[in-house]
Parts: structure tokens; sequence; C-alpha cells
């Protein structure tokens, strides 16, 4: 009992860390399934031939080469605009800043169904041609409220002193912005970008609407899964949670290295 | 270190600083000569700080103009001028370890072989062997040197300190004042110091200028304005002054006559910081530790020619080299009176009877009409 009073926190600990991962072990595993039939739900055998051959089946490697150029260009666009907004709500004082700063969350706060509907109604109603472009303009703008709130919560924290300091160690504003702000800002603007990424990669509902004849990854895994599921996307989907985890570790990795890199 | 050729005084002519209808600075003239410590010194809002952000172009002066020697930077960005700057909160770059923090002037002003000057700066502040460091990793004390040294590094013609211990313990405060002082000696660059600790103020600078709402009230060496303050204010924040109101009797001569309650005090007219009147009112003071104290029984032991005055001792209390006493007295309900601890009269206990004796020399007077409280909430410092 006392053992248990003691340890609890860590059985909780381990029991939350099962909930998450446990799905991607599932993933995983039947990334090396050979299945029966169409669908890759029950385990039959273990083989290699999913991972030998991912873009075996038709246009699955082009949709996932799409999502990821459309991720890559979202996260660009949605950080570089979202940064200048964070900063310039932060920073400046001007007419409607209450107002932005509360409509800048919007995206966050409305169901994403009725915002992909309004968007291809007002897609429709330019008369915009969909695909490529309707689909990263929708993608940079509801990544934008995201970055904004990373990157204004870092910007808030941060001494303005810091900048003042710059400035009377002879940094003139270019210098000062890109030695001091930029550096200081940049955990903030990184979480922003990271979780952009993610956002735009996976997106579903709002890319459905918008996207016309173009297949995004996620849209051709939804597509797939009502005439059968390739095993590739399995193989696909643990390559990309392996590649994160990657990520994280030798980010941890290279900061750790930092922080002992100093004698004694 | 300084080019002595480009050196000079920092003059501030009729500068003054208004937020929409606040004054933080009221228009101001100062003059602050090379190579002196000079100690900026008021309570918290009294725009001592603006003052020294107007120095270093931070705050853009709402009127008048800020020189440095010959030539005027009112305008200058704070990039552009030859002055830098110990923040309060040092303000240390987090993201830069303490090599490149000393070294970050010296960079933007693209000198390409920095390694001597900021390994020479860093072993001025002796802390040569943490140079790896990161701000984060430092005590505040050597965070305080690394914010001094990042500062001195650049060789500024004036050096301005932002309540720079402000942030350490008693101790540590006391050390780094030493440590400041003696730093200024070596480098011998003026150092414009904003502060409001008085004791620090007095430690430290040569000069001190008491500020009290947007205003100087006094400018001047520590020691004379701790013996000869202009203003109430002044003579409140700086230590202790017992303060009585006292009616002219005789004025004219090279002594003053004043009289309160049953005592008849004299001191030096050139003493008084207004020119007293005969029947017009005077607010007379005198340094605690000034006064001496003898016990009723022992009044006539008073040699002729001091000032005297009666009272009860209402409280003491024993501070080791000296004691303490606050006395009842007719003239000020709350006298305070400082002894040393070198021979103790047993009898001087609450509620006996004594008198308080003093060199009519140590005595000063001034103007009645102010009040008689200014700074006195602002001795006792928060931290």
């Amino acid at each position: 009992m006392r053992w248990l009073r003691r340890n609890l926190v860590v059985i909780f600990g381990l029991g939350t860390l099962a909930y998450m991962i446990l799905p991607n072990v599932v993933v995983t595993v039947f990334s090396f399934n050979n299945p029966a039939g169409r669908f890759n739900y029950a385990w039959q055998e273990f083989s290699l031939d999913a991972w030998k051959d991912p873009c075996g089946v038709a246009d699955l490697c082009g949709s996932l080469s799409l999502s990821l150029q459309i991720a890559v260009w979202a996260t660009l666009g949605a950080t570089v605009l979202g940064t200048a907004i964070a900063f310039a709500l932060v920073r400046y004082r001007f007419r409607a800043r209450g107002a932005v700063n509360s409509l800048i969350f919007l995206p966050m706060a409305m169901p994403e169904i009725v915002m992909a509907a309004s968007l291809l109604a007002l897609f429709l109603n330019m008369g915009i041609q969909l695909g490529f472009w309707t689909i990263l303009i929708a993608h940079i703008m509801f990544c934008l409220s995201f970055v904004v709130a990373a990157v204004k919560a870092r910007v808030l924290s941060m001494d303005p002193r810091l900048e003042e300091a710059a400035r009377d160690l002879y940094a003139g504003p270019v210098q000062t912005f890109l030695r001091v702000t930029l550096p200081i800002a940049a955990p903030g603007i990184a979480a922003g970008a990271l979780l952009s990424f993610a956002l735009s990669f996976d997106d579903f509902i709002i890319t459905n609407f918008n996207s016309g004849n173009t297949v995004t990854f996620p849209m051709f895994v939804w597509g797939s899964a009502q005439r059968g599921t390739p095993v590739q996307i399995n193989v696909i989907g643990t390559a990309m949670f392996v590649i994160a985890v990657l990520v994280v570790l030798v980010g941890q990795m290279v900061g750790n290295r930092r922080k002992n890199a100093q004698p004694k | 270190m300084t080019d002595k050729t480009a050196g000079g005084d920092v003059r501030l002519a009729g500068i003054s600083k208004h937020y929409g209808s606040f004054t933080a600075v009221h228009p101001l003239d100062l003059t602050i000569p090379q190579g002196s410590f000079f100690a900026l010194l008021g309570a918290s809002g009294c725009g001592k700080t603006t003052t020294l952000r107007m120095i270093a172009g931070l705050e853009e002066p709402s009127t008048g103009t800020v020189s440095l020697g010959e030539r005027e930077v009112t305008h200058l960005p704070p990039y552009k001028r030859p002055v830098n700057t110990v923040f309060q909160s040092y303000a240390l770059f987090p993201h830069l370890d303490i090599y490149e923090n000393v070294a970050f002037g010296l960079r933007r002003r693209g000198i390409k072989s920095v390694k001597k000057q900021v390994e020479d700066m860093l072993e001025l502040v002796e802390l040569g062997q943490f140079a790896q460091r990161k701000p984060h990793q430092l005590s505040g004390g050597q965070q305080q040197r690394v914010a001094v040294a990042r500062a001195l590094v650049n060789h500024p013609q004036v050096l301005l300190l932002d309540e720079p211990l402000g942030a350490l313990d008693l101790k540590l405060r006391r050390q780094m004042q030493l440590e400041l002082k003696r730093i200024q000696t070596e480098v011998g660059i003026t150092f414009v110091h904003v502060t409001h600790d008085q004791e620090e103020a007095m430690t430290m600078a040569d000069t001190v200028a008491v500020m009290n709402g947007g205003r100087v009230e006094q400018l001047g060496a520590p020691a004379e304005l701790y013996e000869n303050p202009k203003t109430t204010f002044v003579a409140n924040f700086l230590g202790t002054s017992n303060l009585i109101e006292a009616e002219v009797l005789e004025a004219g001569g090279s002594d003053v006559l004043v009289g309160s309650a049953d005592a008849r005090l004299r001191l030096p007219a050139a003493r008084c910081s207004t020119t007293p009147t005969a029947g017009g009112k005077l607010l007379v003071g005198v340094r605690p530790e000034k006064i001496s104290l003898v016990h009723a029984a022992d009044e006539d032991t008073v040699a002729a020619g001091r000032n005297k005055v009666r009272g009860t001792i209402s409280a003491s209390s024993f501070i080791g080299v000296s004691t303490q006493y606050v006395i009842d007295s007719p003239v000020c309900p709350e006298l305070e009176v400082y002894v040393q601890n070198i021979e103790r009269d047993a009898r001087l206990v609450p509620g006996a009877e004594v008198v308080l004796h003093w060199n009519p020399e140590h005595t000063f007077g001034l103007d009645a009409a102010q009040d008689i409280d200014a700074g006195i909430e602002t001795v006792e410092e928060g931290a």
C-alpha cells in the first residue's frame, strides 16, 4: 500500500504515456503486416514488402510530396506573418489593437468545418480556381493564430531592457533585432513553426473543401480507406513518427551538449 | 583609459521630460564634472532614472539639451553616444555567454580583435574563469560585475549606473560599493549613479544631487549635504534630523536666537537656508549624534553657551556601538538622540528626566514654510 502511494505519480505517468503511444505502436506493427484482403486491420504475417516499396500504391507518394510542399510553404508563410503580427501586438499601440488581438484567435476557436465551408464560399464567389494555392492560403490562415500565440508569449516575457542594452552598446535598430530580439524570440518562433507544420500536414477538413481536384496525403488516406487500406500508409505514418522522435532527440542532445560545454 | 581629448563634462541645460500631462523631470540644469563619481539620489518616481535615460539617449528630453564636453548629443540615438549603461536588472543577453556579452559593444563598432580587451576587462572584474558561462549560471553579484564589464570595455566617456546594486543583498551591496569605487578610481571615467539608498550615495559619490518630485533639491558633497541640508526633504532623506518648530526672537547678528516652548536656542545665521526675521518662524534642525544627554539631576554640569532642551526618555534601544533614545520634550514630541556607548549612565532609562545639549554650531535653520515631514517615509528603503 505504501509502495503504491509512493509510486502513484510514476504509475499514472507511465499509464498516460502508454495511452498516448499505443496508437503509434499499432501503426508501426501493422506496417510490417502482409494483409490477406484489401484492409490492413487484422494481423496475418510479418513482411517487409511495404517498407521495400513505400511508393508502391498509385498516387500515394505524389500526395505525400504535395502535402510536404504545402506544409513547408504554409509553415514559412504563417511563421513570417505570425511573428510580425505578434511583435506588432506586443510592441506597438495602434488603433484596433484590441480587436486584432482577439480576432487573431478566431480561427482557433471556430469549428473547422464552418471555416472550411465559408472559405469555399469565399473562393467560389471570387472565382478563384481551387487547388494548390487555395489550400496554401487556407493553411496559412489557420496556422497564423498558433504562431501568433506562441511568439506573443515569448515576446511578452522578454525584458525590454535587453533591446535597450543592445542599443546602448552601439547596435543600430537592424543589429538589435538580428542579434538580440530574434535570437531570444527564436524558441517561440520555432514552436510556432513546428505547430504550423504539423497542423498543415495533417489537415483534412479544410483541405477537403478547398482543394478542387488536388489530393493531399490526408485526403489520400481518407479516400483509400473507403476502398481498402494499403500497408504503405502505415509505413509512411511510422516513418513520420520515427523522424519526429529523432528530431526531438537530436534537438535535446544538442541542447544538453551546449549546457555541458563549459569548463569546470 | 579614456581618451582625454574627447572627454569633458556632462552638461544638462534646461532638460525636462513630460509624459502627457505628467512631468517626470522639471527643467533641470546640471553639470557633472569629468572623472567624478556623481550620484542622483531620490525616492522612486523622483525623476532620477528618467534623467539618467536622457543622458543615455533612451529617452528624448521634452525640452533642453544634453552635451558631452563640447558636443551636443540631445538628438543622437543611444548607439551613437559615447555613453554606456549598467541597467537595473543588468539586462545581460541570456542567449550569449559572458565573453560574448562583454564583447558585444566592441563587435558592434566593428573592432576585429576583441580578445585582449574582453579578457582584460573580465580580469578587472575578477570573472576571467567564467567567460564561457551563460548569465543565468552566475550569481547576482557576478552578473552585476559582468554588466559593469560589458559597459566599461567600450571606454565610454560616461558610465551610467541605474540602481546597479538594488537586487543584491546587504552584505554583497556593501562589497560592490567598494568594488565600483575601486573600478571608478582605476579607470577614471565619469560615473553617474542613480540610487534611492542615501548611504550608498554618500559612501560612493564625490557629489550627490538629491532629487524630489522631478527637481534637484540640493547638490553637493555628501558631508556638506549631511551637515548643511537646505530643505526639510534633504534633512530627513539623508540620515535622520530632529526638526523643531521655533519662533525667531533675535536676528540680524552672526547668531540667531529662537524660542520654542521654554527652550532658548542659538544657531549661526550662516547656517540658515533662509534669512530669519525677528517674530518669524524657523525650523531648527540638529542631527541625533550631535546631541549629548545628561540626567536632569546633573543639569549644572552642562557648559554655558550650549543649546539646552529638557525632556523625558520615552524609549531607548541598545545597538552595540551606540544607544538610540527617543525623547519626549516640550519642543518636539519625538527627539532622537544617538549616544556612543563609552560610559553608560544607568539612570538613563525610559521615564527618566533628562537634559539634551549640543553645540550651537551644529544647529541648522530651515524655512518653516515647508512640510516638516518631507522625505521621512522614504528614509527606510524597501530592500
